[in-house]
């Protein structure tokens, strides 16, 4: 609306006056992805072209690699390392169902119940963060060590045996086993899982357990058909934060495993670093991602939440 | 359900409270429902009218007191296990479910399996059949309170209750949807316990309406008799609008007591007075500003005799169509309000003109002088 004290109207109707900061406008956003582009460009589209190129390579490394368009390499690789991907599938697996377990309990007591505690338990979640993934990892070490207090107390109550006959664990050692590996994943990954169940249950409106009560639901009930179901958001974002993570890992099998608890992550590592094979590296990495991402989007399909998301 | 079939499907509230810490929402209350009733608790936020209503769902455990429906005790009873619905503030439809599953919920948790039919009758009974595959987003405030209150109503519940239902409507929707429920109160004869703070939703809807104020019912009675017969000051500002004077008893006349207010007298009918009127005493006289005819001043000669009378100044007026609405001074009250009907204007009275006002006796209510004569007014204000 025009104010009385403007200044004197446009001469012509198609006013120039209202066109230029429109047009200057426009590019605004375009300005504004730019930073944005240019670290994707850089640190994702170049790497993944370069490596791409890598695994399609032959040569050694004395006579340098050139690009032959040698598609075998994946399938040799493929061949020769589907226990370790099998692996990594599994451990991985077995980790984000531990975390899940464990996880949802603590992401929904601090929704829901810990009233002025829940900033002390959140801190106490993240805390472990502020060290790194090597020490805490190393840590667990200690903690699963042979003949320490954790092994002691778990031969004493014939834990061991139960899992020893299930191939878990060797004996009366936890180290150096699949339990360690899936431990020490469960534990390094937990965080991922409690943070993003709980930002969903917290979301969700106490009205409506109050609704789901008055009409004639059980606490049991309730949770079912409405906290749960809510909660589904959370519990993709939650496990796949877990699983992806998990399933490219190799500091926990490294320390906590054996030689017969390698995942494809030590597999890469050794081809990388040791061996130096680049191509087949590669061509593993590429795999991997490829096995992820149907995985994942098999696992959004299937969960549905689009519309809860 | 059981009560309902069980002859008397009344709510009684029994010395029922709640207290937090230190503060008390709900004094102790006795509070009767009658079965079939549509039955309101009206208040400003905060008056201890929700809270109320939760302990009745079950949802809020009374600090003290009992709740019966019908003859069963349901004080211990969870609100899954009592036979009552709520239409809850806001709705809180379940957002992962569609239209049909909402209002099948309650059905299907008391293990019913066949719930189409039902669903159906109900989702026509709220004109929402189109709407069954929808989600609760997909519709509009309310649509959504439409599948709020089938989502009770179908579970054929003895007591349903309201917590306002209507607040989040803009006014026109508001108006239609009180017709509606009120429509739907008449068909299904359930009784209903309908909590608002919006005065005129309790008065078009309810049979019975119980004025809360800090935790206490101030007054229960149909809104004629509230509006009426006020026996609070918190009630008398609450419900519209009154005028109220400081008077001090003189003498009883047969069934009228006659007051001085400034230098005049006013009559007011012992029955309407709820104030203790030893003489020499102070009360609180009330008119309802629609009562209340003005006459300019140099016409006063023409006023029937036994009437009430007051003059004073018009410091102000507003034309709104079917009433002219005045503000006058006087010195027994310094804000007096009155509505006159546009029926025959006097073009003499505009502001500045001295008037007197006068109305029937027994339109007069006397109110106990020891309460805050502005009770009542802020809230509504604020609202």
């Amino acid at each position: 609306m025009a104010t009385l004290t403007e200044a004197p109207p446009p001469l012509s109707p198609t006013a120039p006056a209202h066109k230029p900061p429109r047009r200057r406008g426009r590019w605004t956003p375009y300005w504004l992805l730019l930073p944005g582009l240019l670290w994707l460009c850089v640190f994702f589209a170049l790497p993944m072209i370069y490596q791409a190129s890598t695994s399609v390579q032959t040569g050694s490394l004395e006579e340098g690699y050139k690009v032959t368009w040698h598609l075998a390499t994946y399938w040799d690789a493929l061949s020769e390392y589907w226990p370790q991907f099998l692996r990594s599938v599994l451990y991985a697996a077995a980790a984000t169902i531990l975390c899940l377990v464990l996880g949802y309990p603590l992401a929904y007591l601090i929704a829901f119940r810990a009233g002025r505690w829940r900033n002390l338990i959140m801190i106490l979640v993240i805390a472990p963060f502020f060290t790194s993934f090597l020490i805490r990892t190393l840590a667990w070490k200690t903690i699963l060590a042979d003949g320490g207090p954790v092994v002691g107390a778990l031969n004493t109550l014939h834990v061991l045996d139960v899992t020893s006959w299930l191939g878990w664990t060797a004996g009366d050692r936890v180290l150096a086993t699949p339990l360690a590996v899936v431990c020490g994943l469960t534990y390094n990954f937990l965080p991922f899982m409690i943070l993003p169940l709980y930002t969903s249950l917290e979301r969700i409106d106490g009205r409506l357990h109050e609704a789901a009560g008055d009409l004639y639901a059980r606490p049991v009930t309730t949770f079912r058909k409405v906290t749960f179901p809510l909660s589904m958001p959370g519990v993709v974002s939650g496990t796949l934060l877990t699983f992806i993570p998990a399933a490219g890992d190799y500091v926990n099998a490294e320390l906590l495993g054996s030689t017969d608890t390698r995942m494809i992550g030590n597999v890469i590592q050794t081809q990388f670093l040791r061996v130096l094979d680049y191509p087949t590296a590669a061509a593993l990495s590429f795999i991997l991602m490829a096995a992820i991402l149907f995985m994942v989007t098999l696992y959004i399909r299937r969960s549905g939440t689009e519309d809860l998301v | 359900m059981k009560t309902t079939n069980s002859g008397s499907g009344d709510v009684r509230l029994t010395g029922i409270s709640k207290t937090y810490g230190s503060f008390t929402a709900v004094q102790p209350l006795d509070l009767t429902v009658p079965q079939g009733s549509f039955f309101a608790l009206l208040g400003a936020s905060g008056c201890g009218k929700t809270t109320t209503l939760r302990m009745i769902a079950g949802l809020e455990e009374p600090s003290s007191g009992t709740v019966h429906l019908g003859d069963q005790d349901v004080t211990a009873l969870p609100p899954y296990k009592r036979p009552v619905n709520t239409v809850f503030q806001s709705y809180a439809l379940f957002p992962h479910l569609d239209i049909f599953e909402n209002v099948a919920f309650g059905l299907r948790r008391r293990g019913i399996k066949s719930v189409k039919k039902q669903v159906e009758e109900m989702l026509e009974l709220v004109q929402l059949g189109e709407q069954a595959r929808k989600k609760p987003h997909q519709l509009s405030g309310g649509q959504q309170q439409r599948v709020a209150v089938a989502r009770a109503l179908i579970n054929k519940p003895g007591v349903l209750l309201l917590d306002e239902p209507l607040g989040a409507l803009d006014l026109k929707l508001r108006r239609q949807m009180q017709l509606e429920l009120k429509r739907i109160q008449t068909e299904v004869g359930i009784t209903f316990v309908h909590v608002t703070h919006d005065q005129e939703e309790a008065m078009t809807m309810a049979d019975t309406v119980a004025v809360m104020n800090a935790g206490r019912v101030e007054q229960l009675g149909s809104p004629t008799d509230l509006y009426e017969n006020p026996k609070t000051t918190f009630v008398a500002n609450f419900l519209g609008t009154s005028n109220l004077i400081e008077a001090e008893v003189d003498t009883k006349n047969g069934d009228d007591i006659v007051l001085k207010a400034g230098g005049g007298k006013l009559v007011l009918p012992e029955s309407r007075c709820s104030a203790p009127t030893t003489t020499g005493g102070k009360v609180l006289v009330g008119i309802r500003p629609e009562k209340i005819s003005l006459t300019h001043a140099d016409d006063a000669g023409e006023i029937p005799e036994g009437r009430n009378r007051i003059t004073g100044r018009i410091a102000n007026s507003s034309f709104i169509g079917v009433s002219t609405q005045y503000v006058i001074d006087s010195t027994v009250c310094p804000e007096f309000e009155v509505y006159a009907q546009n029926v025959d204007r006097d073009a003499r009275l505009a502001p500045g003109a001295e008037v007197v006002l006068h109305w029937s006796p027994a339109h007069t209510f006397g109110l106990d002088a020891a309460q805050d004569i502005d009770a009542g007014i802020q809230e509504e204000a604020a609202l």
